[in-house]
């Protein structure tokens, strides 16, 4: 028994190491051979993400380090743009002050306002139902319109905003809704909600949809009293796994708000009252083609959104545990 | 048996409750739909109704005027509104359609087999959906002016490809499709590709609806960014902004053009809604 033992070792020692590599590579080589047809599906749609994703993150993290107009070649500078970014630059501040009151604002409360419509036109019967998903979810996939907003709150007295509060005399003039930056903020805030009822609020109201029914009827012999506590026992922990999906959409939207800044607001806003972080981008990037300073200014982006995301995931990980 | 859970449910709640969220959900109802029935009156407002003072909501006298004359003005313009029309259309189901056939060919692999790297692929997947476009758009401009389809229909088109929201949730949608169906199909002999053809693509119809409703969202309302130039190949959403920024005037016929923009994916929302609301039950993250 030892003896067989140590003939067996001494017959593998010599080619030891690289029979084990060899191994190795043989199976992969069978891995790659029995998988091929997965690789060959994946191919088209892996070359595109890797070349207009994964690609594109990682040469702006390498432009960011360098001075590049797209006329000279890029050239090494370290962390200049950064640091330039950080301290000398008063403009990005204000835009990541105000990215970040969006964000705290809009996320949580577009979230939550997901949740919770979701669930109310969950207790409708079933053609409400539709309807009500149709009614919030109409805003978010009509295209843009958020224009409209702009004949609201236009800032003579055919906006319907000023219109109303005249007539009903709370003001006598007319107010500059949109170029004052008093105002600006909040409208573009309540804009934003309006539209965010979007892939969330969907992935919300089908997720209740399948919650297990007879976890209610069990819930109430166990001595649940009322909804809200159904909701906090059965409902969330049953649903979290869309909950964590809508909360990667909905933050990532809120730190990205820019379009309908610039469309409200104008481009750029009075004192830079709608700045953030992506406007900031967009001016650097595709107006003044400082692409090294704009690739620092995506790598900010990049981080805080990743970043958020990653600390939100990992909270939410521990609901109902 | 369905009914004696409804009523043992019902037992919790307390009307005055009741009608307190149903009194909600009616309130922030409205706060959504107001503007939009809004501007679609005002697609039916004739011109002095537009300015009276205080404003109305709803039209009194309804009239085609602002649709013929969008027309009109787009017809003195460097290209004819038809055209903006068709380019929405164009970069929108070339786009989607790209994308459903892309992302389904990728998704069932990352669904249905362990092959070497499918987890790390699908962490890159969820992983990019953290970000927003914003971030990669100067380094796409670049690929783009390499690629030389900076000012052409695939500069918007062919990213859209491979959008990743579309296969992770084609992927979630995928893996409830049962093993044994797929397996019952490789003993008949199909090859892979047979089977994803025929088997797994008309399983997955509703996955299909919700992406072409997540590509509508991205690609009807794009204005075409930086990418394009071009005034032949520009969209309507461009066009539209273009009507707004003409002031007062043109209030009608921006609202006009509003209503156009708006139909579309609208429509496609109310004939899908079903199928989406399917696809998205199976949206969660898993760990």
């Amino acid at each position: 028994m030892q003896k067989t033992k140590i003939a067996a070792e001494i017959m593998m020692q010599p080619k030891g190491r690289s029979a084990g590599l060899q191994g190795k590579w043989e199976l992969f080589v069978k891995d790659m051979k029995r998988d091929r047809h997965s690789y060959v599906l994946l191919a088209p749609y892996v070359l595109l993400f890797l070349l207009f994703t994964v690609f594109p993150v990682v040469i702006s993290i390498f432009f960011s380090f360098t001075h590049f107009n797209m006329l000279e070649p890029p050239h090494w500078i370290g962390w200049e743009n950064y640091s330039k970014l950080l301290w000398n630059d008063d403009v990005f501040l204000i835009g990541l002050k105000n990215t970040m009151i969006f964000a705290v604002i809009t996320g949580p409360v577009s979230y939550i306002a997901c949740f919770v419509f979701a669930w109310l036109i969950n207790e409708l019967n079933s053609k409400v139902r539709a309807f009500m998903t149709l009614v919030f979810f109409a805003p978010s996939i009509s295209g843009n319109v958020f224009f409209i907003w702009q004949i609201i709150f236009s800032g003579d007295s055919y906006g319907i905003m000023n219109g109303f509060l005249m007539k009903i005399g709370i003001i006598y003039e007319p107010i500059l809704w949109l170029q004052n930056p008093q105002y600006m903020l909040t409208i573009i805030i309540i804009v934003q909600l309006w539209l965010s009822l979007g892939t969330s609020f969907l992935a919300f109201i089908a997720g209740l949809q399948t919650v297990d029914r007879t976890l209610y009827e069990a819930g109430a012999v166990d001595g649940i009293k009322n909804r809200w506590q159904e909701l906090w026992f059965i409902t969330l922990p049953s649903m979290r796994p869309q909950l964590m999906f809508g909360a990667v959409i909905q933050i990532t939207s809120s730190l990205a708000v820019a379009d309908v800044a610039m469309a409200l607001a104008g481009f750029p806003s009075v004192q830079y009252g709608a700045h953030t972080v992506v406007t900031h981008l967009v001016d650097y990037g595709t107006i003044r083609f400082e692409m090294g300073y704009a690739s620092a200014i995506a790598t900010v982006l990049f981080i805080l959104m990743l970043g958020s995301n990653l600390v939100v995931q990992k909270l939410l990980k521990r609901v109902g545990e | 048996m369905k009914l004696a859970i409804r009523l043992k449910k019902r037992v919790n709640r307390s009307w005055q409750v009741d009608i307190m969220l149903i009194l909600l959900l009616g309130v922030f109802g409205a706060f959504m739909a107001v503007p939009l029935i809004y501007v679609i009156n005002n697609a039916f407002k004739p011109l002095d109704e537009l300015f009276i003072f205080p404003p109305t909501l709803f039209v009194r006298n309804a009239t085609f005027d602002n649709f013929t004359d969008l027309f009109k003005v787009m017809k003195n313009s460097w290209v004819p509104f038809s055209r903006y029309i068709f380019n929405t259309f164009f970069i929108t189901a070339a786009g989607t359609a790209g994308h459903i056939l892309l992302a389904s060919a990728a998704a069932y692999p990352l669904a249905k087999h362990k092959f070497r790297g499918h987890k790390v692929l699908f962490t890159v997947i969820v992983l990019s959906l953290m970000f927003s476009p914003h971030v990669t758009a100067i380094p796409n401009y670049m690929i783009m002016s390499v690629l030389g389809w900076i000012d052409s229909y695939q500069a918007v088109v062919i990213p859209a490809f491979a959008y990743p929201l579309g296969l992770y949730l084609m992927k979630q949608f995928m893996e409830q499709i049962p093993d044994a169906l797929l397996e019952a199909a490789k003993i008949d002999g199909a090859s892979e590709y047979r089977i994803f053809w025929q088997v797994v693509m008309p399983l997955v119809k509703p996955a299909w609806l919700t992406l072409l409703i997540l590509m509508m969202q991205m690609l009807w309302g794009t204005d075409g960014g930086s990418f394009i130039y071009s005034e032949q190949l520009k969209t309507m959403h461009y066009a539209m902004g273009q009507i707004v920024q003409g002031g007062i005037a043109r209030a009608g016929v921006g609202a006009a053009v509003a209503v156009i923009m708006m139909t579309v994916p609208i429509v496609t929302f109310v004939l899908s809604q079903s199928n989406v609301i399917q696809t998205m039950a199976s949206s969660g993250m898993k760990d």
